[in-house]
């Protein structure tokens, strides 16, 4: 089955979505997140969706939702490299994602994490 | 029944084209008010093409409604008269006295092919014009949606002058914003101002509403969602050049601004987003002694 591969950089896990993300993909991202969180005692994770063209309402929701458990677990969740389309899309659909940090690269997004963890 | 006028009418035009051709520009060159040389040759390549072209239609054609398929080369032969006609500049009416004027010299002809059959003449004048009426309106038409694409386009030259997306600093873009914010204006600001945050790679973006008239809860709404989009991409806003009114106003409205970093003047903002950027500001020695 298709996965999404989950990269950990010291205490950091970086998530690079490739593909477009379906309902069910999206989903077992959400079970593998939260369980490499736990596993790898990360207090980071970077969420990278500059190759994501389309989104839903159910993907954003879901990002949000992954942002949330990661703050529950303990790890700051960073959004970073959102295209301009789909940040329009987002905003259009009433989902502003408040609560989750947004970078707007990689690079960007690890320096706000290891600020925030100094 | 309009088979055979259609067909006398194709045999009238492909028998005597040169004649009609030149009686024609002839009536047509007299009613344009400019004229100019290449004007001129343009037409009457046109009109040596129309001629031929009407011929076969009539011919070919089961029909004298000019929506039908056969009328389609026809059709667009018009168009492309019309078309350049409002490129030149060309009045609505002189656009359609290309197809009027044809009408004069057709009616002699088939005087002419008909002189002692009063009924067949009236008829065959009544069925010609109702066809060169269709015509004529038809240039009207064409020449009316090439002016509204003009007004179009120009409409959207004027949107993307009026929302320039500038870069202050290294990191820090400025967006003044001038004129009423409507929807359609909110998605062209919205989109500039995210690609200019993609390319230049700014953290901080300046939207200095100095140049608004009116804030009301529209307005709110869509700065509110731009502020929201540039977020998602990793960008932070500051509202700036707010007037005493205007905050008045959003006070009075209800609007949430509380979320967003708001500044009086563009000033204020730029030197918050420096601090911001790491970016420090000194006042050189000289000017503070004069001070």
């Amino acid at each position: 089955m298709e996965r999404i591969p989950i990269l950990r950089m010291g205490r950091l896990l970086l998530v690079t979505i490739q593909v477009d993300m379906h309902d069910r993909l999206a989903m077992t991202l959400q079970d593998d997140l939260t369980a490499r969180i736990v596993k790898d005692r990360a207090n980071g994770v970077l969420i990278d969706i500059s190759a994501l063209d389309i989104v839903d309402s159910f993907i954003g929701r879901m990002i949000s939702n992954t942002a949330a458990m990661a703050k529950i677990l303990d790890a700051d969740t960073v959004l970073v490299g959102m295209q301009p389309a789909v940040a329009i899309t987002l905003v259009e659909l009433g989902l502003n994602l408040t609560g989750v940090r947004t970078a707007l690269n990689v690079e960007r997004g690890m320096q706000m994490l290891d600020r925030s963890h100094e | 029944m309009s088979k055979d006028y259609s067909a006398r009418l194709a045999d009238i035009v492909s028998d005597n084209k040169d004649q009609l051709l030149d009686v024609w520009l002839a009536g047509l060159f007299s009613k344009l008010m400019r004229r100019d040389k290449a004007g001129d040759a343009e037409v009457r390549q046109k009109a040596a093409q129309f001629l031929p072209l009407l011929a076969d239609t009539l011919k070919k054609s089961e029909t004298l409604n000019i929506q039908s398929p056969e009328w389609g080369d026809l059709r667009q032969l018009l168009e492309e008269i019309s078309q350049s006609r409002v490129r030149q500049g060309f009045t609505p009416i002189e656009t359609a006295s290309f197809i009027f004027s044809l009408k004069e010299p057709l009616f002699d002809h088939l005087r002419k092919a008909l002189g002692d059959d009063s009924k067949q003449l009236a008829d065959s004048i009544a069925v010609t014009s109702t066809l060169f009426d269709d015509l004529g309106l038809f240039t009207v038409e064409v020449y009316q949606k090439a002016r509204e694409q003009v007004i179009l386009r120009q409409q959207q030259e004027l949107l993307e002058l009026s929302t320039p997306v500038v870069q202050l600093w290294d990191g820090i873009l400025a967006l003044p914003l001038i004129g009423t914010l409507d929807s359609a204006r909110t998605q062209v600001v919205m989109e500039s101002l995210l690609e200019k945050i993609v390319e230049t790679g700014s953290e901080i973006a300046i939207i200095d509403i100095t140049g608004v008239p009116t804030v009301d809860t529209l307005v709110a709404q869509h700065l509110l969602k731009t502020i929201a989009a540039a977020r998602l991409m990793g960008a932070d806003c500051i509202i700036s050049g707010i007037r005493p009114q205007i905050a008045q106003t959003i006070v009075h409205l209800g609007v949430n601004l509380e979320d967003v970093i708001t500044k009086s003047t563009l000033a204020d903002a730029f030197i918050i987003a420096m601090k911001r950027t790491g970016a420090s500001i000194n006042t050189s020695e000289s000017r503070q002694q004069r001070a």
